[in-house]
């Protein structure tokens, strides 16, 4: 393999990776501090307990997500030192701005929160959760406008042979970001409910702490619902935007060489042949494609040769089609995560509301522990999807992957630096794993904390003991 | 002074904040193999900077994305023409990162040995490595016409990287060993401030050392002569404070002290680098310069009135952090990791 193939490979790992921790960061701290609010508000110690348990995962899961985060920021310079002299003067602002809104709110008050339980008021240390959780939020904003130019570049000139920004706001207010904003958000969210709607189910279903983890389980399962039906609709409104502005990862989605009839079907499932561009088999479903793409029962969408042609034309020769099985199956993959997720959440809160948890459901607890893989299974295959589905460039239309690496950087340290970083990513997610096991199986901790002696360094002397 | 003069100065505050805040917790994690005798002082070492290590973290983050942004030349240079020292970094930082967290999370000797070895190991090589990599800044690596930089083995290590890597190593074990003792009650403050008093000596070797290379094997004593020497001589009068309040266990002061030493050194390092980024060993028409390698009028425009915007709050509420756990700790209070 050659430097560019490793790359690849290595930004794809890395990012699969990282997103499986980012979306449990940004779901698990909503919780919590939905969790806090509760026990402000309703002065219940249960509350309390809950905000901590969950916490606890919170924590574990932070600790890696920040660090491989790193990982992330740096990968741009050491692997696509050609895109980021490219873009910087474009993509490094909402990078930079990132780390100075985003990054430093949530680490400053995640360590306020877990160390001052006993030094902050009971509004103040519930005031840093949300901070925290605004901070995962404002994060996934401003990472996501850097994506979205790459997406729709907006708001720049090519000067010297590289992009410069003209217009700030037109990041901000890009269309692509405006879709694919709360999508991921709440793709993210839902991702954290079902991690605490499944953990709930497994402890209900052996009937541990039931006081504790019934009230999680209807937190969480209400989250999941309603996150879970949000994710949708921002979805479609995406797919439509996609259909204006990439016509081309469309049609791959859609496993569509040749345009389509007018009104469109929507196919379901297909045997794709990318050597012939033709699909060996077909299942389609009459009107759906024309719904999908322009909410009405009517109009053709562009097919991958027709557009092949156009691009051509625009962008001189080339391969202007991606990787299309790729494309098209993780978009399926992703859609029916997605409604696994709704009809999940539909029946966990129908149980809830008709008070049915202590029923025999074990069916249905277990179908909601594996209903915790669903989100990451739906987030990684739309991250795939809308990756691969934009190449061969890395910003659309005007910079393409081949023309992004680092020209200086050779095969073996992109194969040390892949190696290392999956090795170590993976036994980190091992190490996770088993620790949010071992977390779940003990349970709730019952006794209380007890902090009397303080000590105050600048008093005199500084070792006089204060009790509180 | 222009938009590319004000943004050299922000990224040298937060590098230079970076190591200052950084150093204090990556020498705590080295002094994890030195101070404790026992499980419990480790833990209470650790929870010390438990409240601050990823904050202190992020200022680095910080720092790379405004490189990103503000000079994306130099940050594309730099990020591939080091790759290998970045990728032992990033190894470095995270597994010291969840080390932290993972530590106490479950137990046994297996498990708890371990993660204590990549605190060593992760608090040891981020500021080996970066002293090693602002060390080849300074001194020249050979930046070609079209600003590529192809590092070779000898470029980023030889014997001055490796000594300022030293150097900055033992500041941040000094840095941490003052933190220490100024954050701990009983016998955990006590050794470290024994241990920091006897490691004063090695620590005062490895920054004359620094001063004498640095004269000889760059030209930043020429450029910027009085402020060197200026720099020097304070910081001989911090260095020689810093050992009376250790004497006088008046550790606030002391670990103030050991602060200076660090902000001196890397204020001089970028005074000396000014106004270039990287000096190009094969000809100086090819140094990375705030110029060249600066992105458009616009993008630093915008920046800055972010910057201007933001930092306030994030300089208030992490004063404010630093405020509400000021209170030092004890092996019999409750501690988190």
């Amino acid at each position: 393999m050659d430097v560019l193939e490793l790359a690849r490979l290595q930004f794809a790992t890395t990012t699969i990776l990282h997103f499986v921790y980012v979306p449990i960061s940004i779901g698990l701290s909503l919780l919590v501090a939905i969790m806090e609010t509760m026990y402000v508000i309703k002065k219940n110690d249960l509350y309390k307990k809950m905000a901590q348990f969950w916490g606890t995962f919170l924590l574990i899961n932070f600790a890696v997500g920040v660090v491989t985060g790193i990982l992330q920021e740096f990968q741009f310079g050491m692997n696509w030192s050609d895109f980021s002299r490219f873009v910087g003067d474009v993509f490094g602002t909402p990078l930079a701005i990132e780390a100075l809104l985003a990054f430093f709110l949530e680490s400053t008050f995640i360590g306020l929160w877990v160390f001052g339980w006993e030094r902050l008021s009971k509004a103040v240390h519930l005031t840093c959760m949300w901070l925290v959780s605004i901070g995962t939020m404002l994060s996934a904003l401003w990472i996501l406008a850097a994506n979205s130019f790459m997406q729709r570049p907006v708001g720049y000139e090519i000067h010297n042979g590289r992009a410069e920004m003209k217009d700030f706001f037109a990041l901000l207010t890009n269309e692509q970001l405006l879709w694919e904003f709360p999508h991921t958000l709440f793709a993210a969210i839902a991702t954290g409910a079902f991690l605490v709607a499944g953990i709930s189910a497994w402890k209900l279903m052996h009937k541990k702490n039931l006081d504790f983890f019934k009230p999680s389980f209807k937190v969480s399962i209400i989250v999941a619902l309603i996150s879970s039906m949000l994710i949708p609709m921002f979805g479609h409104g995406q797919a439509q935007y996609l259909v204006e502005t990439q016509p081309m990862k469309m049609a791959a989605s859609e496993g569509l060489w040749e345009n389509s009839s007018d009104p469109a079907p929507w196919t379901v499932i297909a045997g794709i042949d990318p050597e012939k561009k033709e699909n060996s088999f077909e299942i389609k479903l009459p009107y759906l494609l024309s719904l999908l793409s322009y909410n009405k029962l009517s109009g053709g969408v562009l097919g991958m040769n027709e557009l092949q042609a156009q691009y051509e034309k625009a962008y001189g020769p080339g391969n202007y089609i991606p990787p299309v099985r790729t494309t098209f199956w993780s978009f399926r993959i992703m859609i029916a995560a997605g409604c696994a997720m709704i009809a999940l959440a539909l029946y966990g809160a129908y149980l809830t509301f008709r008070k049915k948890l202590e029923g025999s459901h074990r069916w249905f607890f277990r179908l909601m522990m594996l209903g915790i893989s669903l989100p990451f299974i739906g987030n990684t295959a739309g991250w795939i999807m809308t990756e691969v589905g934009r190449q061969p460039w890395t910003v659309f239309g005007l910079l393409q992957t081949k023309d992004s690496v680092s020209p200086t950087v050779v095969a073996g340290e992109v194969l040390f630096s892949l190696i290392s970083f999956t090795a170590l990513y993976l036994i980190l997610t091992g190490v996770l794993a088993f620790l949010f096991v071992r977390t779940a199986r003990k349970g709730p901790d019952i006794e209380p904390h007890q902090e009397t002696v303080i000590h105050d360094p600048f008093a005199q002397g500084g070792d006089t003991n204060v009790v509180k | 002074m222009s938009l590319n003069d004000l943004w050299f100065l922000l990224i040298a505050v937060l590098f230079t904040g970076f190591f200052f805040l950084e150093g204090f917790d990556f020498g705590v994690g080295m002094a994890t193999g030195l101070v404790p005798r026992n499980d419990q002082q480790k833990r209470l070492m650790i929870n010390t900077i438990g409240p601050f290590w990823d904050a202190n973290e992020v200022w680095l983050i910080t720092a790379a994305g405004a490189m990103f942004a503000a000079f994306p030349h130099w940050y594309a240079t730099m990020f591939s023409g080091y790759y290998l020292v970045f990728v032992l970094i990033l190894l470095g930082l995270i597994l010291r990162g969840v080390s932290f967290e993972f530590r106490g999370k479950a137990e046994g000797k297996w498990w708890t040995g371990t993660w204590d070895a990549c605190i060593l190991i992760g608090s040891f090589l981020p500021p080996m490595l970066f002293g090693m990599a602002f060390a080849a800044l300074i001194k020249g690596v050979p930046i070609q016409q079209n600003m590529d930089l192809k590092a070779g083995f000898s470029d980023v290590f030889n014997g001055y990287t490796v000594w300022i890597g030293l150097t900055v190593v033992g500041m941040c074990l000094m840095h941490g060993l003052t933190f220490i003792s100024l954050r701990t009650i009983g016998e955990v403050r006590d050794r470290a401030r024994v241990i920091a008093s006897k490691f004063l000596p090695i620590l005062g070797v490895l920054l004359a050392g620094m001063v004498v290379w640095t004269y000889f094997a760059t030209d930043v004593f020429a450029r910027r002569g009085p402020y060197m020497y200026a720099a020097v001589a304070v910081g001989i009068v911090a260095y020689v404070l810093g050992w009376y309040f250790l004497k006088q266990r008046r550790e606030g002061w002391a670990f103030g002290m050991t602060g200076a030493i660090i902000l001196l050194t890397f204020v001089s390092l970028f005074v000396g680098l000014f106004p270039r980024f990287m000096v190009s060993s094969i000809n100086s028409a090819f140094d990375l310069t705030i110029y060249n390698a600066s992105s458009s009028h616009y993008t630093l425009k915008a920046m800055t009135i972010v910057a201007a915007t933001l930092l306030p709050f994030v300089l208030a509420y992490q004063a404010w952090s630093y405020f509400v756990f000021h209170k030092r700790l004890s092996e019999k209070d409750h501690l988190e990791y």
